[in-house]
């Protein structure tokens, strides 16, 4: 029996195995980096500002119309589906933990990988392949301390912030749907809706924020400084990064939902 | 000044610079000459540590790059003129020039950096209305005199030129020859420049060294360039495509 058909294949295997963990080990230096160089001198305010504008203030147009046409969408399916059993009553409650632990850091984390990463990716792997990152290093400056710091920092302070937004814009598309269309008084529709919610659900809500905040940002910046030569490493290092961020938030909100709400 | 070692850099499995022996005394203008995917750039950036060589030693002034303290006054020496320019495009042209004076230890105020960007932008014959245009609204030629007044912003000791005129039209290409050329005698710095462009070479080049199959081929004042014996110099020189340098690479 030719030993290289049994060979072959678990190479290639051994291969790709060994080049996801070196990935990983990358990418785990790279975050422990750029946390490294956020507690480190200089700091590069006009940066830091400029990427609190980009990240927070300009994500907030598709944030809210996100969450305002989930929140609604998700009032109207939890009454049609509680009519089943003659639960309708619960459609402030269920779309007020629902928005707050899941859908609203969820949806955020996701839109912010799609805007905001994939423009991080993008901006960062063009500098690289026109030089500019090189010629950064050439006038003293660290790439990490002047591209990376101040947009996972922005990262890390507005996306909770932008997730608070969502929560309380996607409870707003709720009230509306519910009040103008399923007949629920408006008045009863808050107090239900602030009754039921826990202290818990705001601070996993926001922490959920901040996690998805550096894992979208971390990953725009990882990538783009990853980027290989050329259009298509560009094209490359923004899909990836956007793919990554994405997967990742999504793991990282299954395990984060366990840390604060297994049983 | 600047010495390099039998400095040997590969990638993978390719090997670019195979124990390249240079030396550039202070003040004086070096054209490195050679054929495409040499190394040209490749030895320029091990020089300014954007790479690390696998092999051998570079020092300016007696310091080995790779083993200085101070990585931010060793740059501080440096100015850089990247082929492509490699302007900030999200910056207007007068920070990209003062980029250093803005930040770190060269910090200036804001309107005295702007002041000195200014100046530079007119030394190399940009008028005072461009500084507050961005990059991408120039010419290739302006963008590439832009990065020329970046690189002699903070009046550095040395500084390198990679391919100064690629892809400008011939008259653009003679003045940024003519400005490099008075800059350099001007601020007294030593040059290191990279090109392909033969007038480029004898416009700028107190001394010119050819890198072929990963080694310094030739070298000598641009005044024997022509009369050199050696047959790679002269296919070169002449570019002739008969003669021991391959042409399918």
């Amino acid at each position: 029996m030719n030993t290289s058909l049994i060979t072959r294949p678990l190479a290639a295997l051994g291969a790709t195995v060994l080049g996801a963990l070196a990935g990983m080990g990358r990418l785990t230096l790279f975050a422990l980096s750029t946390l490294r160089h956020m507690v480190t001198p200089p700091f590069y305010t006009r940066e830091f500002m400029q990427a609190l504008l980009h990240i927070g203030y300009l994500s907030l147009p598709v944030v809210g119309l996100t969450a305002f046409f989930t929140g609604g969408a998700l009032a109207l399916q939890i009454y049609s589906g509680g009519s089943r059993f003659s639960a309708e009553a619960v459609v402030p409650q269920i779309v007020a933990i629902g928005m707050v632990r899941e859908l609203g850091p969820v949806l955020v984390g996701l839109m912010i990988a799609a805007r905001v990463t994939a423009s991080v990716a993008a901006e960062i792997a063009t500098m690289k392949v026109t030089e500019q990152i090189d010629a950064l290093v050439t006038l003293s400056t660290h790439p990490m301390k002047y591209l990376t710091v101040p947009r996972v920092l922005a990262g890390l302070l507005t996306v909770p912030l932008l997730v608070g937004i969502g929560d309380i814009i996607g409870i707003y598309g709720g009230w509306l749907v519910s009040t103008q269309s399923l007949g629920f008084n408006a008045a009863t529709y808050l107090q239900n809706t602030v009754n039921f919610l826990e202290p818990i659900d705001v601070i996993s809500s926001l922490a959920k924020g901040a996690v998805f905040g550096f894992i979208a940002t971390v990953m725009g910046c990882y990538y783009g400084m990853q980027s290989e030569r050329g259009a298509q490493g560009v094209g490359s290092a923004t899909k990836s990064s956007v793919v990554a961020a994405a997967v990742l938030i999504l793991a990282a909100n299954f395990l984060l939902t366990q840390a604060f709400f297994a049983i | 000044m600047i010495e390099l070692s039998n400095v040997h850099k590969s990638f993978g499995s390719k090997q670019i610079l195979r124990g390249v022996d240079l030396n550039i005394p202070r003040g004086e203008s070096l054209v490195i000459i050679g054929g495409s995917g040499t190394g040209k750039s490749v030895m320029l950036k091990c020089v300014l540590g954007l790479i690390q060589p696998d092999l051998g030693t570079i020092k300016v002034d007696g310091e080995d790059v790779t083993k200085t303290k101070d990585r931010d006054a060793f740059l501080a020496r440096f100015g850089m003129l990247f082929q492509g320019g490699a302007l900030f495009d999200s910056i207007p042209v007068w920070q990209n020039v003062a980029f250093r004076l803005l930040r770190g230890a060269l910090k200036r105020p804001r309107a005295e950096a702007r002041e000195i960007a200014i100046e530079k932008l007119r030394r190399v014959g940009l008028s005072p209305d461009v500084a507050d245009q961005f990059p991408a609204e120039l010419s290739g030629g302006m963008q590439k005199r832009v990065g020329l007044a970046r690189a002699i912003a903070a009046d550095p000791e040395i500084i390198f030129f990679d391919e100064p005129t690629t892809g400008l039209d011939p008259i653009m290409a003679g003045v940024i020859n003519d400005l490099i050329r008075e800059i350099v005698v001007e601020m007294g710095a030593t040059a290191m420049t990279i090109t392909h462009d033969m007038t480029s070479v004898r416009a700028i080049s107190d001394t010119v060294a050819m890198l072929h199959g990963g080694k310094i081929r030739w070298t000598g004042p641009v005044a024997q360039m022509d009369s050199g014996d050696d047959p790679y110099l002269q296919q070169f020189i002449t570019g002739s495509s008969i003669g021991p340098i391959e042409t399918l690479r």
